[in-house]
């Protein structure tokens, strides 16, 4: 497993690393060493993940060493289909760094197997833990490409065009990204939320709330589910929007911290 | 055995360089550049003249509005550039010396990464422009066709063409617009991504207006509205961009269904005020908006640009952009110039190898040696003779190599000339195994 993680955090490094050379410098081959990099070290952390499932008897998301894993592996998944969807060359440098300090923190912590032995209900935490994880990496997108449109917006409204008015690709685009991954990325979180309560329900045979983890749900829930029918209702787009997945994102992520701890 | 080769050298004498005097927007005025462009006509008369040019082998003629040049093949550099300019000054009738400040001149490798430089469009006056590439090409094709172009200089353009293309994409030197109506363009894009489905209104009329409107039709606006303080106006105008006309008290309600807004009237207060575009931005549910202003005075309350999703953008602002364009081209050029000086070194290396000196030098020592060693056989044979008999021999044996040999030199020799020289050499290297 130890192999795996290493040439995956390797791998992650050097095409976060092109992908700033691409920002900066804008080679096409840059890129290309980038996206191959940063795909190799992908099916590595998939290898990784399965060993360490076999070594473990479960799926990767019980430890907190899994949990920044398998974050770390969804970001990776959802930014290699939105790259293959919208061809947004500068995307990797706002969007893998995400994923490299995810799991760079990994291999800070503990990677000892759980040891609690949580009575497992396997069909509903792997619903509930695979379904938060890829909406919390389809959020994780919209935090880079929300970032990217606030950094356009900027340059259009100053009229100076700066380095990244060239490079940061149309306001359209960015928003589309955002748009759509709220779009999936929340009916996710949500779907996680409820599987989440099931299991729950299912493990302790009566239905009880940690109240950590339901103040996380709440605000997670409540911020993008603020911008997801904002954008239905009243037209929510573009600046707003963008800042809404940025700090919302910043948001979670601090909650989050604090719930693990 | 060594003189006859040496003597043979200097009756080939040739060690061919490629020369380029010019001037162009930097160095000359337009008056003098008007003076000094070549018509069609004038070049075609010009390629025949410099033909009797003893030190000119090959010659191609580039005259555009910003730029004169010739270059030429010479065996002799300053020769070949006094000759060059003694031409310019009687073919146009100019005083001698007058316009020895304008001139530039460059040889050897400066003159092929000159040449490199114009037809990359890194010497123009807006630097990525892609006129020049065509331009030289012309020039090219006209001296090919008037016999003008030899092995060298067809080589030196096709490689000319080939690195223009290469600069152009592998740098983005001509990515961004450089033209207020492109800016326009090109601004639009960044805001809404792809045009199609765009809607595009007119206020006011003017030439700037109409040639960006027509811009973002070429991109992909699907439909055009003209406004007009006078109706038959925008009717007029409508008809030409087959648009609709619309009535100016209406431009509110239309504006519901615009995306770019282009105004250019000569209203000397504000057409569209703040408190009226948050009104339809709201309506639009905030789908984005862009109003390009060239009006003076303007016709677009500046304050609107604060809205969300609006951009405002007047004639100072476009310029601005252009500005920043062209220094990004500028940034660009930098990196083509890299690849222009690594594409002078491979063809300097293939111009070494041409060798049609080389090449004769080596049939001809090929065949002296042959000849010396069945001379000595033959004489080792014969057992004594006399020294006038020996002399006859080896008269008789140089004799038959010296004709056997005199036409394929000459040929040879002849095919520097030609634009196809170096597959020649190939041939006669094989053939005679001179490898």
């Amino acid at each position: 497993m130890k192999f795996f993680f290493t040439i995956t955090l390797f791998c992650y490094f050097i095409g976060m690393i092109k992908y700033f050379f691409y920002l900066a410098l804008r080679k096409a081959l840059l890129f290309i060493i980038a996206t191959v990099s940063i795909t190799i070290g992908f099916v590595f952390h998939t290898g990784l993940l399965i060993t360490r499932s076999m070594e473990t008897g479960h799926g990767p998301y019980i430890t907190t060493f899994e949990y920044y894993a398998f974050f770390s592996w969804a970001i990776v998944l959802v930014y290699l289909i939105a790259e293959i969807r919208y061809k947004i060359k500068d995307l990797g440098s706002f969007v893998i760094p995400i994923a490299f300090i995810s799991l760079a923190y990994a291999f800070f912590i503990s990677r000892y197997p759980s040891t609690t032995g949580e009575p497992m209900v396997q069909f509903w935490l792997t619903i509930h833990r695979t379904l938060s994880f890829i909406g919390y990496a389809a959020l994780a997108l919209t935090f880079g490409a929300g970032i990217m449109y606030i950094i356009q917006e900027k340059q259009l409204k100053s009229k100076h065009p700066g380095a990244f008015y060239y490079r940061l690709p149309s306001l359209e685009i960015l928003d589309d990204i955002n748009k759509k991954a709220v779009d999936i990325g929340f009916p996710l979180i949500t779907c996680g939320f409820i599987s989440g309560i099931i299991w729950v329900w299912q493990r302790d045979g009566y239905f009880s709330l940690d109240i950590k983890r339901t103040i996380l749900m709440i605000i997670t829930w409540s911020i993008y589910g603020t911008l997801f029918f904002g954008r239905i209702i009243a037209g929510w787009r573009g600046k707003r929007a963008a800042r809404f997945v940025v700090y919302g994102f910043i948001i979670v992520i601090v909650a989050y911290m604090v719930h693990i701890y | 055995m060594l003189l006859v080769v040496s003597c043979w050298l200097s009756v080939i004498g040739f060690n061919m360089n490629i020369i380029v005097l010019g001037v162009n927007h930097k160095t000359a005025s337009l008056d003098i550049r008007e003076k000094l462009a070549f018509t069609e006509k004038h070049i075609e008369e010009s390629l025949d003249i410099l033909h009797n040019f003893n030190v000119i082998k090959e010659r191609v003629i580039l005259s555009t509005c910003n730029r004169v040049e010739i270059y030429a093949s010479v065996n002799n550099i300053e020769d070949g550039i006094k000759g060059l300019k003694d031409f310019i000054y009687k073919y146009h009738e100019i005083a001698y010396g007058n316009l020895e400040d304008c001139f530039y001149t460059y040889f050897s490798e400066d003159a092929v990464e000159h040449l490199f430089k114009v037809s990359s469009s890194l010497d123009s006056m807006v630097v990525g422009e892609p006129q020049i590439l065509g331009q030289v090409k012309d020039a090219y094709t006209l001296a090919k066709e008037h016999r003008a172009i030899g092995m060298i200089l067809n080589q030196l353009f096709e490689k000319a063409f080939y690195v223009a293309k290469k600069v152009r994409s592998e740098t983005r030197i001509a990515e961004n617009a450089v033209s207020i109506s492109y800016v326009a363009v090109e601004l639009a894009k960044k805001i809404f991504g792809e045009l199609e489905a765009k809607t595009v209104m007119i206020i006011g009329a003017g030439e700037m207006a109409e040639l960006a409107a027509r811009h973002l039709l070429s991109n992909g606006s699907k439909s055009i509205l003209v406004s007009n303080r006078t109706f038959d106006r925008a009717v007029e105008l409508a008809r030409d961009f087959k648009g609709s006309a619309i009535r100016f008290e209406s431009i509110e309600d239309e504006l519901l269904r615009t995306d770019i807004v282009i105004s250019s009237t000569g209203a000397p207060h504000f057409i569209i005020k703040k408190n009226m575009i948050e009104r339809v931005i709201h309506q639009r549910r905030n789908r984005p908006m862009f109003f390009i202003d060239i009006a003076f005075p303007r016709d677009v309350e500046p304050a609107i640009n604060e809205i969300e999703n609006v951009y405002l953008y007047n004639i100072d602002d476009l310029q601005n952009v252009v500005t920043a364009n062209i220094k990004e081209r500028e940034r660009e050029s930098q990196k083509a110039t890299e690849i222009i000086r690594k594409e002078v070194g491979q063809f300097l290396n293939w111009l070494d190898g041409l060798e049609i000196t080389p090449t004769i030098t080596a049939l001809r020592e090929k065949a002296e040696a042959i000849r010396l060693e069945e001379l000595e056989e033959a004489l080792s044979k014969l057992g004594t003779v006399s020294d006038k008999e020996r002399l006859i021999i080896d008269n008789l044996s140089s004799a038959i190599v010296n004709k056997l040999l005199h036409a394929p030199t000459m040929n040879l020799k002849k095919q520097i000339e030609s634009t196809d020289g170096h597959w020649y050499i190939k041939v006669v290297r094989n053939l005679f195994n001179l490898d």
